[in-house]
């Protein structure tokens, strides 16, 4: 690895072209954890997600009509306000109003830390989508199709894993791939409550190598090439589960 | 004259078979989910939903939190909530307005860019075809808040041209910063709107001997105009939304004001209210569009 480190090194001195985070130990170290926590963050907010939309698509079929409507309100909030401001709200809000608790080192600090809320807070987002997708999924399969699957002796577990759930995912993986590529451009206003993830990092980088266009540029093709990457993947994806004789 | 019979309407979820089979494989909701998940990638965005009831709600709610300030700035003897937040109107109005001047900026700019890269979208010319998708794919990925960053720091704070100074102020680097995603968005509208009419539009043209051009400017953009405004005028709403984001790189408009507001306050009573109250502006703001987005989604929703 040392040619190459030396090279950039080299670019550095020949040209003012100064990349820190691939010659620089402490830098890239500090590059790859941001990256790191952009996927995990990414990561963990998708599960919850789908455990929030699912939660929320059994909750919306439910006969009492508060529950529902608590449902509705939630999808109402999170669809319609700027994921900023969610994020502030769960943040300072709400997170100022918990009880603070002593750590390890005998300071206090809050019990929840930034970027606990920040997965929360996306999740919420994220999941307020999920609700409504995999409802419609769900409804999109007809009652007939499980007689059918009854009739050729299969039982309700049976029906579900291999009829209903393969075919409300297939509807469901459009709307669901949307969401996870936003999901994944969000994660960036994860930044404006300090978690580490690669703005962040790129913004502490500038600040001590002062190589704002490097680090500006870097970010903006990372951010690309991971996006158009998941997009490039899921839409492989879409097409290989492409319901036969379903849309275009 | 005889009155046409009145047209059938096809069985339950006919329109969701390509086929077009009588049996029901998936019910219409597959096919709603479908749309709504092709209109939202065209868009880069989901679609705002507001309902004047959600307006209701908010002020409920809003009313509710500055009670409780109320009741807690009575107990303890301070100056009223209400009082105190009427008291900033006029600054926060500013700042409001500086949001909304921002939007309408970066929009006109995006949308005039954006027309033309989307025209490049449909060009012949495989190149140019090829460059024009690359730049809109490349903007439409990048998250909005990175692209901010982007022009908030390499842009100069000033420019010098032939002896003149242009300053560049930080909001102006803002307007830049937000219109390229909607530059993006507007391109893949504008080529997602051009796909959409028939080519049957585009033959008969071409038998009644018009060029390329006419074709384009005569036939094709006068259709595309209905096509595009609804999502266009979504994605304003959602431009107007995502000036918060400005907040964050240091220009001084109603998120970065109300964060000013309440450290000359000192008051954490007035924190859910005072947020509230702009979350009322921009609900007031942004539900009219929408509204109307949907009435012209329906109006113009031609079938093909």
């Amino acid at each position: 690895m040392d040619p190459i480190y030396d090279w950039f090194r080299q670019l550095y001195w020949d040209h003012g072209i100064n990349l820190t985070i691939v010659y620089d130990g402490f830098d890239r170290r500090r590059m790859l954890n941001g990256l790191w926590m952009t996927i995990r963050l990414s990561a963990i907010c998708l599960l919850l997600s789908v455990v929030i939309g699912i939660l929320g698509a059994w909750l919306q079929g439910s006969r009492l009509v508060w529950t529902r409507r608590i449902v509705q309100g939630y999808i109402q909030f999170f669809r319609n306000t700027p994921p900023l401001v969610q994020l502030y709200f769960f943040f300072f809000a709400v997170g100022s109003l918990l009880p603070r608790v002593e750590n390890q080192f005998g300071f206090m600090e809050p019990m929840i830390g930034n970027v606990t809320w920040a997965i929360i807070s996306l999740s919420f987002f994220a999941g307020a989508f999920n609700v409504e997708i995999f409802r419609s999924g769900i409804e999109a399969v007809p009652k007939a199709t499980v007689e059918a699957a009854e009739s050729l002796g299969y039982n309700r577990w049976q029906t579900y894993i291999y009829v209903v759930l393969p075919l409300a995912f297939r509807v469901c993986l459009p709307a669901l791939n949307n969401n996870l590529v936003n999901l994944v451009k969000t994660t960036t206003l994860a930044y404006a409550i300090a978690v580490p993830e690669m703005l962040y990092v790129a913004n502490q980088i500038w600040s001590d190598a002062v190589n704002v266009p490097e680090m500006m540029t870097f970010l903006l093709f990372a951010y690309v090439i991971l996006v158009g990457a998941l997009v490039w993947v899921m839409n492989r994806w879409e097409r290989s589960l492409r319901l036969p004789g379903f849309g275009r | 004259m005889s009155r046409p019979p009145p047209k059938r309407r096809p069985p339950l979820g006919h329109d969701a078979l390509a086929g077009g089979t009588d049996l029901p494989v998936l019910l219409p909701a597959a096919e709603r989910l479908q749309r709504e998940a092709a209109r939202d990638r065209l868009l880069g965005w989901p679609r705002l939903r507001l309902r004047g009831r959600d307006g209701v709600w908010l002020c409920l709610l809003l009313l509710l939190a500055a009670g409780t300030a109320e009741a807690q700035a009575l107990a303890s003897g301070r100056e009223s909530a209400f009082t105190a937040i009427a008291r900033w109107i006029p600054l926060l109005l500013q700042g409001f307005g500086f949001n909304i001047l921002i939007s309408v900026l970066s929009m006109a700019l995006g949308t005039l860019l954006g027309v033309f890269l989307g025209l490049l979208q449909i060009s012949l010319l495989p190149p140019v075809r090829f460059s024009s998708w690359l730049v809109t794919q490349f903007f439409r990925n990048a998250p909005w808040l990175v692209l901010l960053f982007y022009c908030m720091f390499l842009l100069p704070f000033e420019i010098r041209l032939l002896g003149w100074r242009i300053p560049f102020p930080d909001w102006i680097k803002a307007i830049i910063g937000l219109s390229l995603p909607v530059m993006a968005n507007v391109s893949e509208i504008v080529r997602g709107a051009v796909n959409s009419i028939p080519s049957g539009q585009w033959e008969a043209a071409e038998s009644l001997a018009f060029t390329r051009r006419q074709t384009l400017w005569q036939i094709i953009i006068p259709q595309c105009v209905k096509r595009m405004l609804p999502p266009w005028m979504n994605l304003y709403a959602i431009l107007t939304m995502a000036t918060v984001l400005a907040s964050i790189v240091g220009v001084s408009e109603v998120m970065t004001l109300t964060r000013r507001v309440l450290a000359a306050e000192d008051r954490s009573d007035l924190l859910i209210p005072l947020y509230g109250f702009i979350l009322l502006w921009f609900f007031a703001y942004c539900y009219p569009i929408a509204r109307l987005t949907t009435w012209l989604e329906r109006r113009y929703a031609v079938k093909l």
